[in-house]
C-alpha cells in the first residue's frame, strides 16, 4: 500500500459505526445480526504483522485482506502460527506473557491496536469460538448465552430473553434446547455445547467470528451441523476459521491462507489453493507430503 | 517416506498405461485389417473391444476409491485426469471397432480404384494419440500442447476425403456402399484425433493446472467510421 493509499484508508469513514465508546447500560433489543458492512471494503486488513513471544518470532511480516461476509480458512502444520494469527485479530494474544507485535490490523478501516482502543471492545466486535467447547459449567444454557450481555450491563429480562432466543436460533440450537433452557450447559452433547458457545459469541453482536478448529473434537454429524451453521452465518458475519481438516476448509471457505513456520506462504481463492496451488510448499502440505 | 497414497496413484497410472497400449494396438490392428483386407483380424479387433471397456470400468473403480480418500491439488488433478483419459481411450477403442467393422465389409468387396489420403490421416491420428500418451508418461505439457493444433489438420483431411468420395460416388454408382464405408473410416480417424486432443488437454491440466479446453474466440472489434478531421 502506498503512503497515499494508507492515508486514504485511515481517513475513510468506517463502514460500521465505531464501537469504541463504552457500552450503553440498557440497549433496546436489535436483531442479532452484524451491522451492515460495505460490500467492497475488506472486513480486516492485516499489514506487515509480526508477533513475538519473547525472543520467538512467531508471525513474520504477514499481510492479507479478509473479505467481509465470507469465510476465510487458515491452514498450516502445527506450530506455524495460525492460532497466533487468529488471536492477533482480536488482541487475545496479548493475554500471553511476553507477547508483543508490530504492524497494523484494521477492522473495517479502524486500527484495532490504536492506543485509544480497548482490547475488551475489540473482543466484543471480534468474537471467538475455541477448539474445545467451553460453556460455563455451573451456568444454565440460557445464562451461558446471555453472560456476555449481562457483563456489558444489559439487565432487562425482555431484552436478554429476546437476544438469547435470536442467538440460539442463529446457532441452530433453539429447537433442541427451547424446552430446557434452565438445564446445565454441560448436560448438552459435545456438538450442542460447541453451538452453544457460538450462540454465546453471537449474543454480543460481533462483526467477525474467529473459530479455532471448532469441529476438531466432534463426530461427522456434529461437524456437519457446525459447517452448515458456518455457511448460514457468513450471510451476516465475517468468519475466519483455523482448521487442520483440508476438506472442511474446502467445504466452507471462500479464501484460504496457508501458513508455514510463521510465514504466510500463499493466500487466495480456496478452489485454487486446493486444486492448483502456486507454491510448492502449499502443494506439498495439502497433498500430505509434509506437515 | 513414500505415502501409501503414492502407491495407489502409481497403480492407477500403470493401469492407464496398459489401457493406452491396448487402445493403440486396437487402432493399429483395425487399420492393418483395412489395408491388408484381413477379415479374421477385423473380427478379432471387434472382440477385443470388451477388454478396453473393462479397463474403463476398472479405472473408474480405482479412481472412485482414491477420490474417497479426498486427494487435493496435483493428486486430485491426477485422479480426475485419469478418469477422463480412460474414457477417451475407451472411445478410441470404439472407433477402432467401427474401422474394423468397415474393414470386414470392405474386404469382401473388390478394392476401390481411388487414391485417398487415408494412410496419412491414420498415421497422423495415431501419432497424435501416441504423443499425448507419451506426454502423460513423461510429464511433458509442452509436447501435449503441440498435439492440439494438429487436430485441425486431421479435420481438414477428413473433409477432403469426404469430398473425393462424394465425387467418386456420383461418378460410380456401384461404389456407393464401399465409399460410405470409407467415409465412416475417415470419420473414425478424425474422432481418434479428437480423443488424442482431449487426452493432450488433460495432460496440460494435470501438469500445468490450466484448463485449455473450449477456448473462447475473440470477436473482431467493430471499427468505427472515422469522423472527417477539421
Amino acid at each position: 500500500m502506498t503512503p497515499d493509499q494508507e492515508k486514504q484508508s485511515r481517513t475513510m469513514p468506517p463502514a460500521n459505526p465505531p464501537r469504541i465508546a463504552p457500552p450503553r447500560p440498557e440497549q433496546p433489543a436489535q436483531p442479532a445480526t452484524a451491522a451492515p458492512v460495505h460490500q467492497d471494503m475488506p472486513a480486516i486488513c492485516v499489514d506487515h504483522l509480526n508477533v513475538y513471544f519473547g525472543s520467538n518470532h512467531v508471525l513474520k511480516n504477514v499481510s492479507l485482506n479478509i473479505r467481509a461476509r465470507a469465510v476465510t480458512a487458515i491452514i498450516g502444520p502445527s506450530g506455524c502460527g495460525k492460532s497466533t494469527f487468529l488471536r492477533a485479530l482480536n488482541r487475545m494474544h496479548e493475554l500471553i506473557p511476553e507477547a508483543r507485535m508490530d504492524g497494523t490490523i484494521r477492522l473495517f478501516g479502524q486500527e484495532i491496536y490504536a492506543p485509544d482502543v480497548e482490547p475488551v471492545i475489540v473482543r466484543r466486535r471480534v468474537g471467538m469460538v475455541f477448539q474445545k467447547s467451553n460453556p460455563f459449567p455451573t451456568m444454565s444454557i440460557a445464562d451461558n448465552v446471555t453472560v456476555g450481555l449481562r457483563l456489558n450491563g444489559i439487565r432487562k429480562h425482555g431484552v436478554l430473553a429476546e437476544r438469547m432466543e435470536q442467538s440460539l436460533r442463529m446457532a441452530a440450537l433453539w429447537d433442541e434446547v427451547k424446552d430446557r433452557l434452565r438445564a446445565p450447559a454441560i448436560s448438552l452433547s459435545g456438538g450442542q455445547q460447541q453451538r452453544l458457545c457460538i450462540a454465546r459469541a453471537l449474543a454480543v453482536q460481533p462483526e467477525v467470528l474467529l473459530m479455532d478448529e471448532p469441529a476438531s473434537a466432534l463426530d461427522p454429524l456434529a461437524t456437519s451441523k457446525i459447517e452448515s451453521l458456518i455457511l448460514e452465518l457468513k450471510k451476516d458475519y465475517t468468519i475466519v476459521i483455523v482448521t487442520h481438516n483440508m476438506q472442511q476448509a474446502a467445504r466452507v471457505s471462500e479464501d484460504t491462507a496457508f501458513f508455514y513456520i510463521g510465514e504466510l506462504v500463499e493466500f487466495g481463492p480456496t478452489a485454487k489453493i486446493f486444486t492448483s496451488p502456486s507454491q510448492k510448499r502449499t502443494e506439498d502440505y495439502v497433498t500430505g507430503r509434509f506437515g | 517416506m513414500e505415502r501409501h497414497f503414492d502407491m495407489d496413484l502409481d497403480d492407477l497410472k500403470q493401469k492407464l498405461l496398459t489401457m493406452a497400449g491396448h487402445a493403440e494396438t486396437a487402432v493399429n490392428e483395425a487399420l492393418r485389417a483395412l489395408v491388408q483386407r484381413d477379415y479374421e483380424l477385423a473380427l478379432r479387433v471387434k472382440e477385443n473391444d470388451r477388454v478396453l471397456d473393462q479397463f474403463e470400468l476398472d479405472i473408474d473403480d480405482m479412481a472412485i476409491h482414491l477420490l474417497a480418500k479426498a486427494p487435493l491439488a496435483s493428486d486430485l488433478r491426477f485422479v480426475t485426469a485419469a478418469m477422463k483419459i480412460s474414457q477417451n481411450l475407451e472411445r478410441v477403442g470404439d472407433e477402432a471397432t467401427k474401422i474394423a467393422k468397415r474393414a470386414r465389409d470392405l474386404c469382401q468387396e473388390p478394392p476401390l480404384q481411388l487414391e485417398l489420403n487415408l494412410p496419412r490421416m491414420a498415421t497422423m491420428a495415431l501419432a497424435m494419440l501416441k504423443t499425448s500418451l507419451d506426454a502423460f508418461v513423461n510429464r511433458d505439457p509442452v509436447a501435449a500442447r503441440a498435439v492440439i493444433p494438429q487436430d485441425k489438420e486431421v479435420d481438414a483431411m477428413n473433409r477432403q476425403i469426404n469430398r473425393e468420395l462424394a465425387h467418386h460416388m456420383m461418378d460410380n454408382r456401384d461404389t456407393v456402399l464401399r465409399c460410405l464405408n470409407l467415409i465412416t473410416v475417415a470419420k473414425s480417424l478424425e474422432r481418434i484425433a479428437d480423443h488424442a486432443k482431449n487426452v493432450a488437454e488433460e495432460v496440460v491440466y494435470l501438469y500445468e493446472a490450466q484448463d485449455i479446453r473450449h477456448p473462447v474466440k475473440e470477436k473482431p472489434v467493430a471499427t468505427e467510421a472515422r469522423q472527417p478531421q477539421g
